[in-house]
Parts: structure tokens; sequence; C-alpha cells
């Protein structure tokens, strides 16, 4: 029973036709059985099949998540559903920007910083920087964690893409 | 196949195409092209019903009754949002329907227009797919698509939302066979290494049973017959859920009746005793595991399912096929066949030994009374008096509904109607409008509760207008009698707002529709006022006035196992149930 009660993060690929409304059955599955959407990303990935790819980061027991799956599975537009956590290993990237505004010792604790994380300042005023950064989840968590003391303004994040390593496509 | 035509008479077009002889509706603005081009044609037989909910019920009785999608056209906003229950409801239940609703002009959409309301936004949820027509050259593909997605796979609803605009617009025809689906692809035949994994452990089980369901109803008539075949082969019993009577015949001796809430001693306990477990289209719903962490501890579970989301959902299956029933019953019989399979006779001779230790506790006997009619003994006797290969039962919710499932036999599948998911009161009436529609000839009954009956009681006039003469057999015991159950068993007997006050007069009420009443009091009357019933050619309202805090027995109390059943003979309803217990509905 334990293993069952497991609470696991995954993140699932789902290749949907871009059509009317179908990001919205996405989101009301969720809503409606009472899913977690940690983190959900969606745009159209071949525009002469038309077709869009949705990124959704959810948690659950693995009952819950084999429900998801098949749930997402069941949806008329639906082409694949790939949990890319347990089927492959792959790739996890998230683009975010930050604000951040001070002056003095702070201003040049925070350059430094962006520097260590190799993130890119994209604009730049006497007293702020917006950084630009790419990276797995967590490392944007721990970058801004490290802004926070540093006057941390505000943040906007993608939500994760993904998708698997190696020649298999989805 | 190039002529142009307008998006009405492509509806009506498609309509002939896909095979619909019938469709129930309801005209509004949104729709009076459609209508007008129903009034301009012979094929497609328009049924008018009196509130739209009605139009869905009797399309979801049409299609339990024939194994053909049922068809409704409303119009926008009222219409639409009137359509929704039955819309839930045939989900839930797996019903093929397609629903067209009309909508305001594409070009006043999100203008809070006269009528306008989200209805692919209001049907998402509730629906199987739903669609908004925006030209009228997506509309041949989109309502045959609609056809393919109602009545394979797992069966359900589709609306298709045709704004007005597009009804008057000029498209280009197709005919059904050019359009075929991107994604959607339903799996029907089972894996076979499972089904060699499955006839495996059916061919060692000691202890076995067949827990069977809709999807049985679902797959077609073909599937009932391979599934009593393979009951006979093995010699296992057999139990069934609501959904599922009719699939196996209850005459048989391996019949155990219904399992779940209200289901038999001998089939609840073989159930939970069982070692073997072999479920053919049914979703352990919780009106059938009780409390989870109880439910059939020991056993090995084969789930056959044609819905990848049934598997794994609340029970986890040792051996889960994906398919239609049909499909994995015929290659399961083939391998047992080639096999030469054996099912462990010795074995199977004890369980059965147990299993009639169980039936000779007759949990389905009742105290008689001769004064006055008590409603097992009226369906009884409804039973006895109009059984028959032509007699198909529709119900309303409540007490009654479990009573027809108890004591109403079912020899072949498409027989019963009833609400089971969803569990919506008001859905008898119009069902059996459906049914009547589908078979003239048919004698067609509706077991009914009093105040279910009042919530869709206008389509009483639907059937007199198309003489179609319905029987609606009311249990009346002057409460919701469900509700009172349950307040007596967990609410200190406090009957809050569920006694029947001021009931209409229902021979009157019969009568002026324009319809026959009768009414029965006492048993010694009953036989003979069942048979003036039958002879009476029109629609009829039958008040058959019944005890009035008889309680449905048997019955596992929300939260419990299945081994703890409460029986008519044990201390009535006087259980503690727990707090777990007492938050399920
Ligand atoms: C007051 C009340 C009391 C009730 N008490 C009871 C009770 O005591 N006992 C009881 O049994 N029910 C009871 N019910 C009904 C209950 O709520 C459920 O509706 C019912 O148990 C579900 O039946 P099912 O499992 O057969 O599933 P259905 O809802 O019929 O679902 C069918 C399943 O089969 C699958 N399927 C569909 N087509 C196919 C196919 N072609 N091939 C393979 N699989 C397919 C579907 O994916 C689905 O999983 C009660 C309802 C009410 C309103
Ligand atoms: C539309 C709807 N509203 C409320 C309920 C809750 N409910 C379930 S059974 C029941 C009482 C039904 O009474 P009746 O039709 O007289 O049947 P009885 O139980 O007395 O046989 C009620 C209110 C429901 N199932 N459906
Ligand atoms: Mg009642």
């Amino acid at each position: 029973m334990t293993t069952q009660e497991q609470i696991n993060t995954h993140t699932i690929s789902v290749l949907v036709d871009n059509e009317a409304g179908v990001l919205a059955r996405v989101i009301g599955l969720f809503s409606g059985r009472g899913y977690n959407i940690d983190s959900l990303t969606v745009a159209e990935v071949d525009d002469g099949a038309h077709t869009s790819r949705i990124t959704v980061v959810t948690t659950g027991t693995p009952m819950v998540i084999e429900q998801i799956k098949a749930q997402l599975g069941r949806l008329v537009p639906v082409h694949r559903v790939v949990d890319l956590t347990v089927e492959t290993d792959s790739v996890e990237r998230e683009l975010a920007l930050i604000k951040v505004s001070g002056k003095g010792e702070a201003r040049v604790e925070a350059l430094r910083m962006s520097e260590a994380f190799r993130a890119r300042v994209v604009d730049a005023t006497p007293d702020s920087f917006v950084f630009e950064l790419t990276g797995r989840t967590e490392k944007i968590d721990a970058f801004i964690g490290l802004m926070r003391p540093l006057g941390l303004k505000e943040v906007s994040r993608t939500g994760v893409a993904a998708i698997a390593r190696g020649a298999e496509a989805m | 196949m190039s002529e142009m035509m307008t998006g009405a008479q492509i509806v009506l077009k498609a309509l002939q195409d896909q095979g619909v002889e019938h469709i129930f509706g309801y005209p509004g603005g949104a729709v009076l092209p459609i209508y007008d081009e129903i009034f301009q044609q012979d094929a497609v037989e328009h049924i008018l019903v009196r509130h739209e909910q009605g139009a869905t019920h009797a399309a979801e009785g049409y299609a339990r009754s024939t194994g053909k999608p049922g068809v409704v056209l409303v119009t926008s906003g009222p219409g639409a949002t009137n359509a929704v229950t039955g819309l839930t409801d045939a989900l839930m239940d797996s019903i093929p329907m397609v629903c067209i609703t009309g909508q305001v002009a594409t070009h006043l959409i999100g203008n809070d227009a006269f009528q306008e309301a989200d209805t692919v936004g209001i049907t998402r949820p509730c629906t199987k797919h739903n669609y908004l027509v925006k030209s009228a050259d997506d509309l041949p593909r989109i309502l045959h698509e609609a056809f393919q997605v109602a009545t394979t796979g797992r069966p359900g609803p589709v609306v298709v939302d045709i704004p007005k605009d597009v009804q008057f617009a000029e498209a280009k025809y197709m005919r059904p066979a050019a359009v075929e689906h991107k994604t959607y692809k339903p799996q029907l035949k089972g894996d076979i290494e499972a089904i060699y994994t499955a006839v495996d452990l059916i061919s060692k089980a000691k202890k076995p049973v067949f827990y069977t369901g809709g999807g049985v109803i679902n797959s077609g008539p073909q599937a009932s017959q391979l599934l009593r075949e393979f009951v006979k082969l093995t010699g296992f019993p057999i139990t069934s859920t609501l959904m599922g009577l009719g699939a196996f015949p209850s005459a048989d001796p391996q019949w155990l009746g219904m399992l779940g809430m209200h289901g038999t001693y001998e089939a609840n306990l073989a159930m939970h005793d069982c070692d073997v477990m072999i479920n053919i289209g049914a979703r352990f719903d919780d009106r059938i595991t009780g409390r989870l962490d109880a439910f059939s501890p020991n056993s090995k579970k084969i789930h056959i399912d044609i819905d990848p989301s049934s598997i794994n959902k609340n029970v986890m299956a040792d051996v889960p096929i994906i398919g239609d029933v049909a499909h994995v019953l015929e290659d399961m019989l083939r391998v047992w066949k080639s096999r030469a399979a054996e099912p462990d006779k010795k074995a199977l001779a004890d369980w059965w030994t147990e299993i009639e230790a169980w039936r000779a506790r007759k949990c389905l006997a009742y105290r008689k009374d001769t004064k006055a009619i008590k409603p097992q003994y009226a369906v009884e006797r409804l039973y006895e008096l109009t059984k028959g290969p032509n007699t198909y039962i529709t119900t309303e919710v409540g007490q009654h509904q479990m009573w027809a499932a108890q004591y109403y036999r079912f020899e072949e599948p498409n027989r019963w109607m009833t609400s089971g998911g969803l569990g919506t009161m008001g859905y008898g009436i119009p069902a059996a409008v459906g049914v009547q529609v589908a078979h003239p000839d048919a004698l067609v009954i509706d077991i009914a509760g009093e105040a279910s009956v009042l919530m869709t009681m206008q389509e009483i006039s639907t059937a007199v207008q198309y003489r179609l003469p319905v029987k609606i057999f009311i249990l009346n015991n002057e409460y919701m009698g469900m509700v009172r159950q349950w307040q007596e068993l967990l609410h200190g007997g406090r009957y809050s707002s569920s006694y029947s006050e001021a009931l209409p007069d229902f021979v009157k009420l019969a009568e002026a529709y324009g319809a026959t009443g009768i009414r029965a009091e006492k048993p010694d009357e009953l036989d003979d006022a069942i048979r003036k019933m039958m002879q009476t050619k029109g629609p009829v309202i039958f008040d058959c006035i019944v005890t009035k805090d008889e309680n449905c027995f048997p019955m596992i109390p929300s939260g419990a196992a299945h081994n703890d059943m409460l029986l008519a003979d044990d201390q009535g309803l006087d259980v503690e149930v727990s707090d777990a217990g007492k938050v399920m509905v």
C-alpha cells in the first residue's frame, strides 16, 4: 500500500490537434477530476500537420498518474501521450525572465550571481536588471531564491518544455 | 456529389446517410432552418417532446433498446442547457447519442446575444466530444465524425453546435465513407498474450466469479451470446451490475443475481471470497466495491474493458485486457477450446456448495401482507403477468428502481433501461417514450416512483400525441423512499423534506393528458388491474399504492465491506455507519 500512496512528479507530453478548445479540454480534465498542474506549456509544433504539443508537469500517486495518462488519451483530438518521466530519459528546460532592482552592493552581487548561473542580462537600467535564464526547474528556483534578498521584483516563467533524448520522436 | 446544399440540408442528408430514422427534439429560433428541412422530407421522423431533457432521455431509451445512436435536436441557449442532464446521464452510462444544438450566428457569438449560451463550454465535461461548427464546409465531416465518435469505442454523447448562419450557408456535401478521423481509433482486439494469461488463470481457478456489466450490452447482442457460451463452458457463477442486466439470462442456475449495494447476498459474498474475478465490461463502481480496501481481498482480477481509463481506476487489475467484449470473448473462447482447457471441477463443486448455502438465506424474501401491497410483491406480480421477449422495462431512480432490478427478471439484453451512473429521477417516462418509438409493438413499462415521475410527467403528452402506449407503473409510497431510507439509517429518522406532499391524483392526471389512469390499493385487486393495464391500447398511468415505510434490502451501507450486508430479517436499519461511510453518497 505504501508504494501506492507515494506521490511523484511526472512530466507528460501530449501531442494534440491544434483545434479550437483543445487546451480547454486538457485543463478542464485536470480541474474537473482534481488532478494537479504544476506547470503547463503549449504551442503549435507542426504548422503543416496542425499539431500542438502540451507539456504538463503533474504530481500524484502511481494510480493517479496512470489515470491522468488514460484520461488524456481518451480525449478525441489527442494523438499521443508520453510520460517522459518513466518511458524515456529526457531533457527538461524552462525559461525565466527575472527582474531585480537595487543599488550598490546588492546590484553587484546580483550581477555576479547571474554570471555564475549563466543568466543573460536582457534589460538594464541604472537601478534594475532583467535576467534571462534557461535550465531545469530546480536551477531556476535556486536562482530566484538567491535573488530574493537582492531586490527581486518579479518573475515570468514559461513552464517546462521537455523532449526525450536520442533519435526517436514521440 | 459536388452539389451545393445549405447547412440545414446537409444536416438532414447526413442523418439519412447515417441511417437515422427518428430524432427527438424541440424547436426554437436557432434551429428553424433545420426544422424547415425536416418538414420537407419523410425519411427522418421527428418526435416532438415537451422538454429538452425528455428528448435526451428518449434518445437514451431508443439507443439502449436498439444499439443504435439516439439523436436529439434542440435550440440554442435554454434548449441546450435543458439537454445537459441527459447528456451527462448518457456520458455516465456510456450511451451513444448525437445532440445537435442550434447556436446564434457566428458573428454574434460572445456578444451575449439573445438565447446565446456557451454550449461547447457548458457541455465539454458532459460529452464524449463536442464541436462548434464555424463553417458549413466543415459540417458534413463533423456530423459523420460525431456519429463515429458517439457509437464506437466506449459509446457516449456528442454535441454538434451549429450557428444559424451556418445552417443557411451553402457547402458541398460529403458521404460518411469519405470521413476518417485523424486521431480517434479505439482498440477492439485484446492483447493475445493477456488473453493467454487470463485463460490460464481461469482454468486454474478454484473460486471463480464472472462480474459483468454494461460493457457487454454496449458491445452488442453477439457479446451476450459469447458470454453465455463461455459461462456455460466453464460452469462458473455469474453476477452483473445494474447496467448489465439481461446479458445473461436470469433463469439460468449459474446466475447469482445483481451484485453491489442492493445486490444479492450470494453475489456479493461470491465476489468477496472469490480467488479469480473475471470482470467483463464493468467499471468497479463504488456501488459495487463498497469499502475499497476490503473489496475482494484475495482474488486475482481479470479486467476486460474498451476504455483504458476504466482499468486500474478504482481497483488494480492483475490481467488487464483492453478491447471490445465481443472481440475479446471470441478470442478467449477460441484459446479455451484450442487448449481443451477444463475448469477445476472438484474445486468448483465445493465453491458451488458454499454459494448454495448463501443462496439458501433467500435474501430477497420479504414478509407478505394481505391488506396492503408490498412494493416487492407489486414488481413480482408485474413480472409474472408481463414477462416476455417483447417487454421492455425502464425505471426512474429510487427504491422502486432497485426493486425492479431485483424482482423483475431479464433473459435478453437491451430490455432494461435505467439511469445507473447519474441516477437521474425523471429518466423513466421519456426513456419509455424512446423505447416505444423504436419498438412500436412492444410492451414498454416504466417502473416508477411517485416523486421521480413528476419530474418529466409532461412527456405523457408526447406519448399521447404519437400514440405510444407506454405504461407508467408507479410504486406510490408517498415518500422519496430512497431518501427516507437513508434518513432512517443515517439521520435518526428525521424525514426532512422527503415526504411526497400534495401529490396529484395520478388517475385524474392521466385522464387530463388523454391517457388512461388505473389505481390498485389491495393485493387482491392487483393482478386484474395489471391485466387491465396491458389490455389498454394507449398510454397508462398506473397508481399502485404500496406500503409506505418499506426499506430496500439487502443493503451494504456505504463505506462497509461486502460481507457486512444488511438483510431484511436482521435488525433492520439499526446499525452504526462509520464516519467514512457517512460522507459517501
Ligand atoms: C439508487 C441507485 C442504486 C444503485 N445500486 C446499485 C447496485 O446495488 N448494484 C449495481 O450494480 N449498480 C447500482 N447502481 C448503478 C451504479 O451507480 C452504476 O451505474 C453501475 O454499477 C455501473 O455499471 P457497470 O460497472 O456495468 O458500468 P457501466 O457504467 O455500464 O460502464 C460500462 C463499462 O464497460 C466499458 N465498455 C463499454 N463498451 C464496451 C465494449 N464494447 N467492450 C468492452 N468494454 C466496454 C466502459 O468503458 C465502462 O468501463 C445504482 C444506481 C442508483 C441510481
Ligand atoms: C434529479 C434528481 N434529484 C434528486 C435525486 C436524489 N434522489 C434519489 S432517490 C430520490 C427519491 C425518489 O423518490 P421516488 O421517485 O418516489 O422513488 P422511491 O425511492 O420512493 O421508490 C431522490 C430525491 C436524484 N436521484 N435525482
Ligand atoms: Mg416514492
